[in-house]
């Protein structure tokens, strides 16, 4: 077809309106590449353990730092969301959670309950710190 | 593959801003998306205004006021103006529907925004090009396959089995569910979309339909039918009210029930 290769792509991600279940698979995506980085301090964690107190000592006080903290109070966000997000999947695998209302509930509990769960870890972190 | 952006010569420069119909207050703002193969400009959004005393209520109104009374150069599809021919479906404030189904006045921005439907070649103005979405959709091999003698007079189906096909075969082939897709955006060259999907479904769950074997076999493909991630902009943007997401969620059933 003559001039087929000029023609313009109509606009997409530019003008459509940002939908929440959309959202949502955006972040799993995202919460998915942050795990595959997130999951080295865990793994540098231990390995640090492993080869000497000084570099223990090291990796520990890094990561108990104040940014540390962020970072893995970040990390532990994204693994908790992606989990939920992972049953939410599931429930969708059984074929259910279709629906105009559920698909909207689901969403919302899975970010709400990432949000709740990522806070309470923490003031129990908290609490058995000290 | 994932292209955030738009290609250079697809991306918007300014438009025009066409005057206001005189002697009426009553007046609906249209952003529409216009592009002319022929006169070598980018694509651009046109502002103009329609006398809503003179217009009627819907979005598609619009369109044919503006056509009829301000610019006969703008171009789109459109032919039953009742929802059953799926020609008017294109992308009006922020999402896929036809315009003959949407009020101007359900219209959430301030004005009434029209694009061609998303991620796709563009013909003229809002009119895009389809070939790829109907050549996926003849791909399912949208009818019935039975190796059975045909039967003297039908082929005949109880209640319960063409109940199971309620939801399905109503679907217009408009395209705002899989032009709604971010996975048909991204690999809609391998992936078959929402629409084509949902045709499979309504062929598989069909109890006089003899290949069910042979349509998995045809799905079971990383890209054609695993491409879905469950996103659901397709339930949401249906016109019908369809849901291609729950449709294609049945066919990765099947294809795990069918190896025990």
């Amino acid at each position: 077809m003559p001039g087929a290769a000029e023609r313009p792509l109509s606009p997409h991600l530019q003008i459509y309106r940002p939908m929440l279940t959309m959202m949502m698979s955006i972040v799993h995506r995202i919460t998915g590449v942050a795990l595959y980085f997130g999951t080295l301090l865990p793994v540098i964690w231990l390995l640090a353990a492993a080869s000497s107190p000084e570099a223990f000592a090291t990796v520990n006080g890094l990561l108990g730092s104040w940014i540390g903290l962020i970072i893995l109070f970040g990390y532990s966000w994204a693994l908790i969301h992606h989990a939920l997000g992972g049953v939410r999947h599931f429930v969708w695998d059984f074929g259910h959670g279709f629906g105009p209302q559920a698909r909207e509930f689901m969403a919302k509990a899975t970010l709400g309950g990432s949000v709740l769960l990522t806070v309470l870890l923490w003031i129990v972190i908290a609490v058995v710190k000290g | 593959m994932v292209q955030l952006t738009l290609p250079k010569n697809s991306q918007l420069v300014a438009g025009k801003v066409w005057p206001k119909p005189a002697g009426t207050n009553r007046l609906t703002e249209y952003r529409i998306y216009r592009w002319n193969p022929d006169d070598g400009v980018n694509p651009h959004v046109d502002t103009y205004y329609v006398d809503r005393d003179d217009c009627g209520p819907m979005v598609l109104d619009g369109l044919i006021y503006i056509k009829n009374k301000i610019d006969p150069t703008l171009t789109f599809r459109r032919s039953c103006r009742e929802g059953i021919c799926g020609s008017c479906a294109m992308n009006i404030d922020g999402t896929n529907t036809l315009a003959c189904l949407k009020s101007m006045d359900d219209v959430s921005a301030k004005s009434v925004n029209v694009y061609p439907l998303p991620h796709m070649p563009v013909v003229k103005d809002l009119v895009p090009d389809l070939t790829q979405f109907y050549a996926q959709h003849a791909s399912v091999e949208p009818w019935l396959h039975t190796e059975t003698p045909a039967p003297e007079r039908e082929w005949r189906q109880g209640r319960g089995d063409r109940e199971k096909l309620d939801g399905l075969y109503e679907c217009i082939l408009c395209a705002c569910c899989s032009t709604s897709c971010p996975s048909y955006w991204w690999n809609g060259d391998r992936y078959l979309g929402p629409a084509a999907l949902l045709q499979a479904y309504r062929w598989l769950i069909d109890s006089r339909d003899e290949a069910t074997g042979d349509r998995l076999d045809d799905l079971e493909d990383p890209f054609r039918l695993y491409r879905c991630h469950t996103i659901m902009n397709c339930a949401k943007a249906c016109p019908k009210g369809l849901n291609p997401a729950k449709a294609i969620a049945e066919i990765k059933k099947m294809m795990v029930e069918r190896q025990f």
